[in-house]
C-alpha cells in the first residue's frame, strides 16, 4: 500500500513581515534616519494639528453680526458668514443673484449633456458656444426682456473669478489653435508674427498685460470709441492665455506622427480639410491635460485683476478686510478663500489626470 | 511635345506657391494697417491730451520715496534713478526667490519620494496645498495676517542678536574696518588656489584613475586661508547690532516686512512646483541603473551622485528653466503688497506722475522680456553642457 505524501499546510509569515506592526517597521522604522525623521514629522503634526482643530472647530463662532461675537481664541467665520453673499457675487443687487444662478445652472445642466450619447456632441459644443453666451450676457446684463439692467462694476466676488477664467479659456482656445497652426506653418511671414506675438506675451508678467489693457487700449482706439473696464480686462486676458494655449497645441500637433499628415495630404485633402479633420481631433486629444493645467494656471492668475481695481473674490476679500465691524478677521478670510481657490484647483488637476489615463490609447509619440 | 496639359496646372489660382504668396502679402497687409491704425489713434490721443512723448522724463526728478533701495536714493534724485532702484529690486528678489525655491524644491521633491511613508505623505500635503493656491493669496497672507501680527517694536522676538517685530526682521550689519581688504584678497587667493587644485585633481583622475578628495580639500582651505587673512589683518569687523529703543529699533540691518513676504511666498510656491519636476526627473531614471551601479559596487550615494543625478537633471531642466522664468515674471505680484519693484514703481507711481503710459509700460516689458531671454539663454546653455553626448 503506498503511502500517500501529505504537505502539512503551510504556516502563515510570522507576524513581524506582515500586518500593520511589519507595515509600521517597514515603512516607519526601517533605519535609524527613518526613526528620526519619523518622530520629527510626529512632532511637527502635533505642533500644527491640534491647534488648527481648536482654533478652527472647537473654539470658532460660527454667527454673529460683528467681531464683538468672536471669542479670542477661535476662528471667526461668523465674518464669512455675514459676508457670504458678497463674496459670492460682488455688488450685484441681492434680488436678482438667481440670475447669475440660473445662468450657472444651464451651463452645467448643458455640460452634463454630454454624457447621453445620444445627442450629437457637435450641435451641443456649437449650442455652448453660440447661444449659450448670449443669453448669460442678457441674464448677467439685464436691460431686456424686462431684467434690470446691472452694470459690470457691480459684478465681482466668486462669480467675477469663474466669469474671467471661463471666457479666457474658451475664447483662447480658437485663437490659441489659429496661433499654434501659424507657428509650425511653412509661410515665413505667418510664422514671424504668431512666434513675435506668441513670444512677446509669454515674456512678460500678465500683470504689465493687464495695465496695458486698462491704461493703454483707451489710447488706441479713436475717439468716442471706449470699452468698458470689465470687456478691457478681458482682452487682456485672454491675449495673455491664448499664447499659452498656442504652446500647449503646439506640443499636441508636434507629438502626430508625420505620416499622419502626409497620409491626408495624399489623400488630397486640403491644408484646412487635414488639419480639422485628422490632424487637429488627434492633438487636442493628447492635449487636453495639458489645457486643464492652462486653465489652472489661468484661474489662479484671475487674482491679479484686483491689482487692476477689480473686485474678484479674492478682490472683495481683501476690501471686506477693512470693515471696521470685523477688525482682526483677515486670517479667516484668507483661509477661506485659500479654501475656496484649492477646492477648485485641485479637483481640476485630479480631474486632468484621471482623464490623462483615461485617453491614455498608446499612440503617443516623443 | 507638352501636349497633355497638366490638369493641375490648369489656373494659377490653385498653385499652391502662388496661394500661399497671396496670403501672406494679405496678411502682412492687415498686419501693417492695424499698427498704423492703432499707431496714429495713439499719435492723436497723446496730441489731443497734451502729452509729449520720448524719455525726456527719466531725468526729470522723481519726488516720491522709495522705501527699499540698495542704491542711494532720495526724493530728489531723477524718475531714472527711481527706475534703476526698482531694477534692482526686482534682480535682488528673483536671484534670491529662485536659490531658495530651487532648496526648497529638492528638499519636498526628495521628501515626497522618501522610503519613509510619514515624510512622503506630509511632503505631498506641502505640494499640493502650495501649487492649488493663488500667488497673490499667499502673498496676501504672509504680508496682511502672518508679519502684521509680530509684535511691535517694543515686544520684538530676540533671538541671539537678531530682533523680529513688525517692522521687519533686523540683524547686525557688518562694519568693515582697515585692513578688510587683506581678508578679501585671502579669500580670493584660496579661491583661486581649490579651482585649480580641482582642475589638477580631475587631470590626473583622467590620466591615473587616482582619486582626490578634491571638492573637501577646497573648502578646507578656502576656509583655513580667509580665516589666517583676517586674523594677520587683526580681524577688522565689527558688527552694528540692533537694539531696541523706546518705539523703535535703532542699528542693525532690517529686511522690511514687503520684502520678507514677497521672498517666502514666492520661494515656497514656486519650490513646490520645482518639487514635483525634481520628483518626475528623479522618478524618470530606469530602475536599472541604480541596479547597475550597486553591482558594481558603488556605495548608494556615489550611485545617487554619478550615476542617478546626472541622468535626472537631463529631464529637470528644460521645466525647470520655465519655473526660472514664472518665478522671475511673478517678481511683479510684489506691487500689490507694495515692494518697491519695478511693476509698482514704474508703471504705478512713476505712471500716475507723469502719465507716460507708452514709456513706462514698454520699458517694463523690455525688462522683462530681456531678465526672461536671459533666463532662458543661460538654462540652454547649461542644458548643452548636461545633455548627453550621443555618437
Amino acid at each position: 500500500m503506498a503511502i500517500e505524501f501529505k504537505p502539512s499546510p503551510s504556516l502563515p509569515p510570522p507576524s513581524t513581515a506582515v500586518g500593520p506592526v511589519a507595515w509600521v517597521r517597514h515603512n516607519l522604522l526601517s533605519s535609524p534616519l527613518n526613526i528620526i525623521l519619523t518622530i520629527f514629522s510626529l512632532y511637527i503634526l502635533y505642533l500644527l494639528i491640534p491647534p488648527l482643530i481648536e482654533w478652527g472647530v472647537i473654539n470658532a463662532t460660527w454667527t454673529g453680526s460683528s467681531n464683538k461675537a468672536c471669542t479670542g481664541s477661535g476662528a471667526c467665520w461668523a465674518f464669512i458668514n455675514s459676508y457670504f453673499e458678497q463674496f459670492m457675487y460682488g455688488f450685484y443687487p441681492s434680488d436678482q443673484t438667481w440670475r447669475v444662478n440660473l445662468a450657472l445652472v444651464i451651463l452645467v445642466l448643458l455640460v452634463a449633456m454630454f454624457a447621453i450619447k445620444k445627442i450629437n456632441r457637435f450641435y451641443l459644443t456649437l449650442v455652448i458656444i453660440l447661444p449659450y453666451p448670449i443669453l448669460a450676457y442678457y441674464l448677467f446684463s439685464g436691460g431686456a426682456f424686462g431684467l434690470e439692467p446691472v452694470e459690470t462694476a457691480k459684478w465681482g466676488g466668486l462669480f467675477l473669478t469663474i466669469l474671467l477664467g471661463v471666457i479666457g479659456i474658451v475664447a483662447s482656445f480658437p485663437l490659441g489653435a489659429l496661433l499654434a497652426l501659424g507657428r509650425r506653418s511653412n509661410m515665413p511671414v505667418a510664422k514671424a508674427v504668431c512666434v513675435i506675438f506668441i513670444e512677446t506675451i509669454r515674456a512678460v508678467p500678465l500683470i504689465t498685460i493687464l495695465f496695458m489693457a486698462s491704461v493703454m487700449i483707451p489710447l488706441f482706439l479713436p475717439d468716442g470709441l471706449n470699452f468698458n473696464k470689465l470687456l478691457r480686462v478681458l482682452i487682456g486676458i485672454v491675449l495673455f492665455s491664448s499664447a499659452y494655449m498656442a504652446e500647449v497645441i503646439r506640443g499636441g500637433l508636434q507629438a502626430i506622427p508625420k505620416g499622419q499628415y502626409e497620409a491626408a495630404d495624399a489623400m488630397g485633402l486640403t491644408y484646412w480639410q487635414s488639419m480639422s479633420l485628422i490632424i487637429l481631433p488627434q492633438a487636442l486629444k493628447l492635449v487636453i491635460p495639458g489645457i486643464v493645467n492652462t486653465f489652472i494656471g489661468l484661474f489662479k492668475d484671475t487674482t491679479l485683476v484686483y491689482i487692476v481695481g477689480m473686485f474678484d473674490f479674492l478682490g472683495r476679500i481683501q476690501a471686506a478686510n477693512h470693515d471696521t465691524n470685523w477688525l482682526g478677521t483677515t486670517v479667516e478670510g484668507y483661509v477661506f478663500a485659500a479654501f475656496v481657490y484649492w477646492a477648485f484647483c485641485f479637483g481640476m488637476s485630479r480631474y486632468s489626470m484621471a482623464l490623462e489615463r483615461k485617453l491614455e490609447t498608446g499612440h503617443k509619440r516623443n | 511635345m507638352n501636349d497633355i496639359k497638366d490638369p493641375s496646372k490648369k489656373s494659377f489660382l490653385y498653385d499652391a506657391g502662388t496661394r500661399s504668396l497671396v496670403f501672406q502679402v494679405v496678411l502682412l497687409a492687415i498686419v501693417i494697417y492695424v499698427c498704423y491704425y492703432l499707431f496714429s489713434n495713439l499719435q492723436a490721443n497723446l496730441d489731443s491730451r497734451g502729452i509729449t512723448t520720448g524719455f525726456a522724463f527719466l531725468n526729470e526728478p522723481a519726488g516720491f520715496p522709495i522705501l527699499i533701495h540698495l542704491i542711494s536714493y532720495t526724493e530728489a534724485d531723477t524718475y531714472g534713478r527711481a527706475f534703476l532702484v526698482a531694477l534692482i529690486n526686482t534682480f535682488v528678489i528673483s536671484l534670491l526667490g529662485i536659490i531658495l525655491a530651487t532648496i526648497i524644491g529638492v528638499i519636498m521633491g526628495l521628501a515626497r519620494l522618501s522610503r519613509n511613508w510619514l515624510v512622503a505623505r506630509l511632503a505631498t500635503v506641502y505640494i499640493e496645498t502650495l501649487r492649488n493656491i493663488p500667488l497673490l493669496l499667499q502673498m496676501f497672507f504672509w504680508y496682511f495676517a502672518v508679519l502684521a501680527a509680530l509684535p511691535t517694536p517694543r515686544n520684538s522676538y530676540e533671538f541671539a542678536d537678531f530682533l523680529l517685530n513688525k517692522r521687519g526682521i533686523y540683524s547686525p550689519s557688518p562694519i568693515t574696518q582697515e585692513g578688510f581688504s587683506i581678508a578679501v584678497a585671502g579669500f580670493i587667493v584660496s579661491i583661486v588656489i581649490s579651482i585649480a587644485l580641482i582642475i589638477w585633481a580631475k587631470k590626473r583622475q583622467t590620466r591615473t584613475g587616482l582619486w582626490f578628495p578634491a571638492y573637501w580639500s577646497s573648502l578646507g582651505i578656502i576656509v583655513v586661508i580667509t580665516f589666517l587673512a583676517f586674523a594677520a589683518a587683526g580681524f577688522p569687523l565689527e558688527f552694528n547690532l540692533p537694539h531696541k529703543t523706546r518705539f523703535n529699533v535703532s542699528g542693525g540691518m532690517v529686511l522690511p516686512p514687503e520684502f520678507v513676504a514677497v521672498l517666502v511666498a514666492l520661494s515656497t510656491y514656486t519650490g513646490s512646483f520645482i518639487a514635483e519636476i525634481v520628483r518626475a526627473g528623479i522618478l524618470s531614471v530606469n530602475w536599472g541603473q541604480t541596479e547597475a551601479a550597486r553591482s558594481l559596487g558603488l556605495r548608494d550615494s556615489l550611485t545617487q551622485r554619478l550615476i542617478v543625478l546626472p541622468q535626472a537633471l537631463r529631464v529637470i531642466i528644460p521645466p525647470l528653466t520655465s519655473q526660472y522664468l514664472n518665478l522671475a515674471k511673478n517678481s511683479s505680484l510684489g506691487a500689490a503688497i507694495a515692494y518697491p519693484e519695478l511693476v509698482s514703481v514704474v508703471m504705478g507711481t512713476t505712471l500716475n506722475q507723469t502719465g507716460q503710459a507708452i514709456e513706462t509700460i514698454g520699458l517694463c516689458m523690455l525688462v522683462y522680456g530681456s531678465l526672461s531671454l536671459s533666463i532662458s539663454l543661460f538654462m540652454n546653455w547649461y542644458n548643452k553642457k548636461m545633455s548627453l553626448i550621443e555618437r
